[in-house]
Order: C-alpha cells, then sequence, then structure tokens
C-alpha cells in the first residue's frame, strides 16, 4: 500500500508541473489551451530522443522545455496573430503535433530503459527510483513555485494576469494583450513538455499517445487543489495545485486498486472535472435551502 | 491637441447591415479644451471615441494626438498617451486584481514593462494619498480585490487610473450613465476637479442635456454620424436646455425627439 501511496506521489509531483503550466492557460489567462495533449508528449519525445542520442539527461529535458515553448508560440500566433479562436488553434497546434512527435520519435514509442535519466544521480546516492523521482520532483515543483510566484508579481506577469482577467481594460492601459497571450502559453507549454519529459525519464518511455486526455488530467488536478486546499493568494494557489496533482494521482492509484479496470480511468477523469465544474451550479441550488434551515431571511 | 480630419467609419460595409456611423468628423481641439459630446442614440458618439481611441479602425481620414498621426496605431499603443473611462463600471478595472496592482497597472501605461517587482514601496505611499482624495475610505483597502467593490467606487478607481500618467487627451464615454444618480454625480464632480486640476484636454460624452451645459468649455452635438452643433466659450456659457434643442432643431432638421436624453 505505501508503495502505491509513493508511486502515486511520485507520479502526482511531475504531473504537478503539467498542472502549473495548464493553471496558467485556464485560470490566469482565461483560455482552455488544448495543445498541451501535443506538448506533453512533445517533451516526453524530445526527451527521450535526445537521450537516445547520447546527450546529457539534464540538457536533454532542457530541449524538451524548449520545444513546448515553440509548441506554445505556434498556438499563441494562430490565436492572436491569425485571429483563430483559442480552442480551435490549441486544437489545430495539438493535431500538428501528433504527427511532428511522430517524426521526433521516429516510431510510436521509444524505451529508455538502461539509459542514464535525470533520475539516475539520486538513484546513486543510494536511493531507490521512487525516491529518486520524488526527490527530482520535489526540488523542480519547489523551485517552479518559487519561480512563478514571483513572475507573476513582476510588470510582465501583472500585464499578463490583466489580460487575462480584462483583456479591454489591459489594452486601455497600455498592454499589448496579444504578446501576453502568445508569452503565456509559451511559458505554459514549456512546463507542460517539461512535464512530458520528466514522466518519459521516470516511466523509461515515450509513447506518441501519451499525451491523449492530459488536459483533463491537468483540469482535474487545478480543480481538485482549489476545492480541497483552497485559493487564498497566488502563493497558496500554486501550492494547492501541487496538492491537486498528487491527491489526483493517489485517488487514481486507489480506484484502480479497489478493482476499476484501467480502460474506464479516462471515463472516470472526464466525470470527476464535469462535476467538479458544475459544483457552482449545484451550490446555487443549495444554498436556499441551508438559510432557510438557518432561519435567516 | 487631437486633430481629426474628414473622418469615416462604416460597419459592416458591403453587407445589408451596412451602417454608416461617422460621416466627415472635423474636429480640432485645443490644449486644456474640456468638450461635452452629446447627441441620440445611434449619432455615432461611443463610436467616436473608440475610434479615436483605437478600439475600431476607420475607413478613411486622420487622427493626430498632439501633432502625431496615430491613425494607424493600435490600441495599446495610442493607450501612452489617452486615458479612458468606459460607460460600464466592470470595464474599466482587472477584478480579481487589488485595487493597488490595478493602480500600478496604471501607473506603467505607456512604459516599457519589466521583470521588475510589479509595484513598489514607494508607489503605494503616493496610491493612498490619491485614494485618499476620493473620499471613499479606499485608501486603508490597498489590498482589496476590485471585484469586490461597488460600480461607483470601481467607477472613481477607473477615474483615478485613468489620470494617474497624466493623460495628453482623456476620454470619457458616459462614464456616470451606470450609476445611480447621487454617485453619478460624486464621479462628475471628481472628474470636474480632475480635469481642472490637470488642465487635461477632454472629451466626454453624454446623454445628458444638463450636464452636457453644465461642464466643459465647449459642447458639440452628433446626429446620424455627423457633428452639427459646436458651440463654444460665451455661447456656451449662456447655453441652456430649451436653447439647445431649439439649435438641434435647426440643425438637423428634426424635432429632439430622444426620450433618453430628454428625460435625464
Amino acid at each position: 500500500m505505501l508503495q502505491i501511496i509513493l508511486g502515486a506521489v511520485s507520479l502526482g509531483l511531475l504531473w504537478a508541473v503539467m498542472t502549473m503550466g495548464v493553471y496558467i492557460t485556464y485560470r490566469i489567462l482565461n483560455i482552455a489551451d488544448l495543445s498541451v495533449e501535443g506538448s506533453i508528449a512533445m517533451g516526453a519525445a524530445i526527451g527521450a530522443q535526445c537521450i537516445m542520442r547520447g546527450m546529457n539527461p539534464y540538457a536533454a529535458t532542457a530541449m524538451a522545455f524548449v520545444g513546448g515553448m515553440l509548441a506554445g508560440l505556434a498556438t499563441g500566433i494562430l490565436h492572436t496573430r491569425l485571429k483563430i479562436p483559442a480552442l480551435l488553434s490549441g486544437i489545430l497546434t495539438m493535431i500538428a503535433l501528433y504527427s511532428v512527435n511522430l517524426r521526433i520519435l521516429g516510431k510510436a514509442n521509444i524505451s529508455l530503459l538502461r539509459m542514464d535519466t535525470v533520475y539516475t544521480v539520486f538513484e546513486n546516492f543510494g536511493l531507490n527510483k521512487s525516491s529518486a523521482v520524488i526527490t527530482l520532483g520535489l526540488l523542480c515543483v519547489l523551485g517552479l513555485v518559487g519561480l512563478l510566484y514571483w513572475f507573476f508579481g513582476t510588470e510582465i506577469g501583472c500585464a499578463i494576469r490583466a489580460t487575462g482577467n480584462n483583456p479591454q481594460m489591459a489594452r486601455a492601459q497600455g498592454i499589448d494583450t496579444g504578446n501576453m497571450i502568445i508569452l503565456g502559453l509559451v511559458i505554459s507549454n514549456g512546463m507542460v513538455a517539461l512535464s512530458g519529459a520528466l514522466i518519459a525519464q521516470s516511466q523509461s518511455f515515450a509513447d506518441v499517445q501519451m499525451g491523449i486526455g492530459s488536459i483533463v488530467i491537468g483540469l482535474a488536478s487545478v480543480i481538485i487543489g482549489e476545492v480541497l486546499f483552497g485559493k487564498r493568494n497566488f502563493f497558496n494557489r500554486l501550492i494547492a495545485l501541487v496538492l491537486g496533482a498528487i491527491t489526483y494521482r493517489i485517488i487514481i492509484a486507489l480506484v484502480l486498486r479497489m478493482g476499476m479496470p484501467a480502460s474506464d480511468l479516462k471515463l472516470f477523469t472526464a466525470m470527476t472535472v464535469a462535476i467538479a465544474l458544475s459544483l457552482p451550479v449545484f451550490r446555487s441550488y443549495l444554498k436556499p435551502l441551508q438559510r432557510s434551515k438557518k432561519g435567516e431571511m | 491637441m487631437l486633430t481629426i480630419k474628414e473622418l469615416h467609419k462604416k460597419f459592416n460595409p458591403g453587407t445589408v447591415n451596412e451602417k454608416t456611423a461617422l460621416q466627415d468628423i472635423n474636429l480640432n481641439m485645443a490644449e486644456g479644451d474640456f468638450i461635452t459630446l452629446i447627441g441620440g442614440n445611434g449619432a455615432g458618439k461611443s463610436t467616436l471615441l473608440n475610434c479615436i481611441a483605437g478600439v475600431y479602425g476607420v475607413d478613411s481620414g486622420i487622427i493626430a494626438i498632439a501633432g502625431e498621426n496615430v491613425t494607424k496605431f493600435s490600441e495599446h499603443k495610442r493607450a501612452g498617451v489617452i486615458g479612458r473611462v468606459f460607460q460600464d463600471p466592470m470595464m474599466g478595472t482587472a477584478s480579481n486584481m487589488g485595487i493597488e496592482e490595478n493602480l500600478a497597472l496604471a501607473y506603467r501605461r505607456g512604459k516599457r514593462r519589466s521583470l521588475k517587482w510589479g509595484i513598489s514601496q514607494a508607489e503605494r505611499q503616493i496610491y493612498r494619498e490619491l485614494l485618499g482624495s476620493l473620499e471613499l475610505g479606499l485608501e486603508d483597502r490597498l489590498g482589496t480585490k476590485v471585484g469586490l467593490l461597488s460600480g461607483g467606487q470601481r467607477q472613481a478607481l477607473t477615474l483615478l487610473m485613468a489620470i494617474l500618467i497624466r493623460p495628453k487627451l482623456l476620454l470619457l464615454d458616459e462614464h456616470t450613465a451606470a450609476l445611480d444618480p447621487k454617485t453619478a454625480e460624486k464621479v462628475l464632480q471628481l472628474s470636474e476637479k480632475f480635469i481642472n486640476e490637470g488642465k487635461l484636454t477632454t472629451l466626454m460624452v453624454t446623454h445628458n442635456m444638463r450636464h452636457a451645459i453644465k461642464h466643459g468649455n465647449r459642447l458639440i452635438m452628433m446626429h446620424d454620424g455627423r457633428i452639427i452643433l459646436d458651440i463654444k466659450g460665451e455661447e456656451k456659457q449662456k447655453l441652456t436646455v430649451e436653447g439647445l434643442m431649439k439649435r438641434f432643431g435647426k440643425a438637423s432638421g428634426e424635432e429632439f425627439a430622444d426620450d433618453r436624453v430628454l428625460l435625464s
């Protein structure tokens, strides 16, 4: 059991990197960016292929980050410069990346067994694989939380937040909203690809299919984090995202252990997100009931 | 300060929904002019303001601010010299961000934004003083999310943001129309105060004849996308609602019959 939880925590930490990327587009920019489905697999593909070619795993992971940023740039240009709706821009990038990822991988999947990965350094210190992933995952996540907290407090970061919150106001305050949306998408997809590279190295393979449904997993993690761990301020929100991603993985590990077939996983995730997103509707029905119970009104 | 030459604007050109919004608009605003712009629904007042601000492109004509031709400039680029307050109090501020964060965004209007921290301690002191001058009790609520403020408070804050960096041109687009009469009066007083203190070149759209007559040194009336009246100086000071309606009838060849303008 402990092994299952540890496995879930380690996977959750790696997916937390992706969740933070999804948060930037979904909550800060107010865009549901589907290109992440392609960029997570792209990160895995670039990372794996570079490692196969003998590149240092850390450099390979950095390459994955850059690749993801380019994917975000593509979506950003489609949306802001070519005026294609955000949802459709994301879908176009996602579909295009499927072919790109196949080209990068050269085949449907690559195995990384017995190759040096970013975790090897930690395993050489005597940690087992799961602890090595948790250690590096934690370092990575904490570093990114700090970096994002700083970035969204800067002048440019504030301009991105204003753009997502009220683009009209942002333009009236001299903010180039198009550029801010592009920048947000670039950072977001870079982080998603980074997450993909880390995941591929932890599971020792990269698969062109691995992105399917990832946006829903990201959203589920964002929402679980917000509902369970609060959203008082930005720092609190970032931590909540990480905990949300871990919680999601633990929930999945538990329901699988309780006997749910793995093939039903995506249905389960989709339903979780649908229910979580519709919570405000249910709440608005429940509120009058609660008030009348308390004898108010 | 603002020069508009032969400005034309059509919406949906070439379709059955084609509508001529602005026809041959010519306007010269001197530095320090405070123009009230009045007209019925669909007269083109808001369209004109939006064309000046760069929200809409124009079909033909020239818009120049302080001698610089800005006709081809994007909206955010023009924002460097234009301050704006909108009719909808929700439109001018970012509701998920704090009062001080909104002010800090406005403080950097027209400047290059960098990776410096988005708000400095020294600025906070300035904001506190300015918010105090609004007399709305906002000076002690710097961190409060703007979404929690009332419409009037948000509109006063938007006004402050519009003048925080002295704009070469201030555009007020019926900025009190969505407020209750008492709040509207208060916001109008604040506007008048800021405009007088900063000697700001201002273009204020209003539906309210009384306001249009009482405020500003020049009154412009629009009808069917054209400027039909331009009253300034002593003539403006002597203007009455009845007189204005008579002159409208003469200039347009129609009787003035817009309930919203008459009743307000």
